[in-house]
């Protein structure tokens, strides 16, 4: 039977293999005189067997349709307003950056009314860079026209 | 005892003098305002507000940042608590039964004893600082590679077996995070690893992105879309206090994350976060009923709290007695000292006896006006769960992205956090621990240090982690452990995790995730 612990342990055994593949192309060195690749390849290794063992015992955990993905459509739309912040901070500034995001989150994945939502984003937006900015005085991005 | 009594009535009149006791205050209001926001870390509060220091004199400059510093740690645990979102790596083990508790409607009681337990630890471990500075500051030099690097095994294999899942699991965790730690450039031979075209990896990842996106980016993501979004939270005035019962489980938990958290505070590396995972496992392993872990027990709160204050005082054994700094923090103070011209080390207590004793008193009026500030401010902070989650979560968000922005400038943490955040989710989704990865990316580079360092000592000999006393002791912990986890393979018994039922309750939030 396909189960949670044996997907979550081929993906383990996979990504050690990928590490392992990585790593024997830095210098290894030896055991007794290790080099830069020795101590990631070792625990490619160490995450391969850890995999292994998770997949050999994994038989009588819950079966992989047993997981939900109900959440998927609202994760993956903010893993995009995370990347979005990641492109456009340094491009548009902190303040339109965050203002478009919260816009989005509030306005269109949360769907609250129009009114509440400029609120909420202009005040999030032009608050916290204030409180970083001004009082803390950390360094966040300006975009054009120096807004 | 007299005479350490003289000292302290002389550092007493240094810090309650009235513009010594408006720094020691001020810097405990930054300083809380620093943990309490995730990303901006005491380090960096401290980093920015050094240059702030240089108009005044030594004392209120050392006054001030050391304010910093433990106010930071104390409002670390404010947004782990109630938001799931470490204010700084050692608030990671806080989010796992302070958020539970939270969930259950005990926020006020987490925040009122994550408070206490912050303000005696630090109080107790202000007297260790005065009475066995000396001599623990010379043990903790004992410390060379091979001790380093069985330490920090240890603490891997002790989180692993003392976690609510399966050990093979949480030990898959750990090696993740270690060969997380493995990326940038190799401090040994200056090999740039695992880089693939990106500069900005140089340095390595930043324990904030990961320790945000596996903790708070990955609680939004699995918990903004459900079908039913999180009650809104109205707590009573009674019910921000803790409950009898809450007292008496806390009581043991802050005694020995203090004891414990000052001991790893003296030992030289990230001492302060090692102090709260250690602390979490022991409470687990301790307590009668550890499949409450995970699902709200206070004492996954007071320990760890209790301990990572603890470890603050303790990390400034080294720096005070040796001049050694036990960390980063402590190095950034001990710079900030010889800018006004004062050199930590032995004859500190001698030649500066005001300076001294008045920072070691500042520490206690420190701690007082700490839990004046924050013991009211529970209720303050409790009415953020009134707020419903779709409209918090927008915001937590840009906490997160700002907060991990902060720390280096860099858009290359917040993409770091993003990947982080979506697998943490994964991982999540598929039963797996994530603390564990976060500690293994903090040791990493410690960790491989001292094991090449070790064997670079000895010409490659295996042989000197075994022929050190300290060392051998600890790695034979460490084996005890790993063999006690295969007992119940070996007998075909039940495991005793499998016998508290923790697999038998899939749900369990990180306490078996």
């Amino acid at each position: 039977m396909v189960t949670v612990d044996r997907v979550g342990g081929t993906a383990l055994v996979l990504l050690a293999l990928g590490v392992a593949w990585e790593a024997q192309k830095l210098p290894v060195g030896t055991p007794h005189n290790p080099g830069p690749g020795f101590l990631p390849l070792l625990l490619a290794i160490a995450l391969g067997v850890f995999g292994t063992v998770v997949v050999a015992f994994g038989g009588n955990s819950e079966p992989l349709s047993s997981l939900g993905w109900g959440e998927g459509r609202h994760a993956i739309a903010i893993l995009g307003a995370c990347a979005f912040a990641a492109m456009a901070l340094e491009r548009f500034g902190y303040r339109l950056t965050i203002l478009l995001i919260l816009v989005v989150l509030f306005g269109v994945v949360e769907r609250k009314r129009p009114l509440p939502v400029a609120v909420l984003s202009l005040a999030l937006s032009l608050g916290s860079f204030y409180l970083f900015y001004n009082l803390l005085r950390v360094q966040l991005p300006r975009g054009p026209f120096g807004f | 005892m007299l005479e350490t009594l003289q000292n302290l009535s002389l550092g007493f009149s240094v810090a309650l003098s009235p513009p010594v006791l408006l720094y020691a205050v001020v810097g405990c209001i930054i300083g809380t305002l620093v943990g309490v926001l995730p990303g901006v870390g005491p380090l960096a509060g401290i980093s920015l507000l050094l240059p702030a220091t240089f108009g005044l004199n030594a004392t209120t400059a050392i006054v001030l940042l050391a304010g910093i510093y433990y106010g930071a740690m104390y409002g670390g645990s404010t947004t782990s608590i109630l938001m799931r979102i470490p204010g700084e790596a050692a608030s990671v083990m806080t989010c796992i039964d302070g958020y539970a508790m939270t969930r259950k409607g005990r926020a006020g009681a987490a925040l009122a004893i994550a408070a206490i337990g912050s303000y005696i630890a630090g109080t107790v471990s202000v007297v260790g600082l005065m009475f066995l500075a000396p001599p623990l500051a010379s043990f903790a030099l004992r410390f060379g590679p091979p001790e380093m690097f069985a330490l920090m095994l240890l603490g891997l294999l002790v989180l692993a077996y003392m976690s609510g899942g399966s050990m093979a699991k949480s030990l898959a965790m750990a090696a993740l995070g270690l060969l997380f730690g493995m990326i940038g450039i190799d401090p040994m031979t200056g090999f740039f690893r695992f880089h693939y075209g990106l500069v900005e990896l140089g340095d390595g990842i930043g324990v904030v992105p990961v320790a945000v996106g596996l903790f708070g980016l990955s609680e939004i993501l699995l918990t903004a879309g459900q079908a039913t979004p999180p009650e809104v939270l109205k707590p009573k005035l009674r019910e921000l206090l803790p409950s009898r019962q809450e007292w008496r489980d806390s009581v043991w938990p802050i005694g020995r994350g203090t004891v414990l958290g000052f001991l790893i505070g003296i030992i030289p590396g990230s001492a302060h976060i090692i102090s709260s995972f250690v602390s979490y496992a022991v409470e687990r392993r301790l307590s009668r009923h550890p499949e409450r872990f995970g699902q709200g027990a206070v004492e996954g709160v007071a320990g760890p709290e209790s301990a990572n204050n603890s470890a603050t005082s303790g990390a400034f054994v080294p720096m005070l007695a040796l001049g050694v700094p036990s960390g980063p923090i402590p190095a950034v103070m001990m710079a900030a000292m010889m800018i006004h011209g004062i050199s930590p080390g032995p004859l500190l207590i001698t030649q500066q006896p005001e300076l001294f004793w008045g920072f070691i008193a500042s520490m206690y009026v420190g701690n007082v006006v700490l839990l004046i500030l924050n013991l009211p401010m529970v209720g303050v902070f409790v009415n953020l769960l009134r707020i419903p989650y779709p409209i918090l979560y927008p915001a937590i968000l840009v906490f997160c992205v700002l907060g991990v922005y902060a720390v280096n400038g860099s858009v290359v943490d917040v993409w770091l956090m993003a990947v982080m955040g979506a697998l943490g989710y994964l991982l999540r989704k598929f039963d797996f621990e994530t603390a564990p990865v976060v500690l293994g990316l903090v040791l990493a580079p410690m960790l491989e240090m001292s094991f090449r360092q070790s064997l670079a000592m000895s010409s490659g000999n295996y042989a000197i982690f075994v022929n050190r006393p300290i060392a051998a002791t600890m790695l034979l912990v460490g084996l005890g452990l790993l063999l006690l986890s295969l007992r119940p393979i070996l007998t075909r018994g039940m495991d005793w995790r499998r016998r508290l039922g923790h697999e038998a309750n899939p749900g369990l939030e990180e306490g078996n995730p």
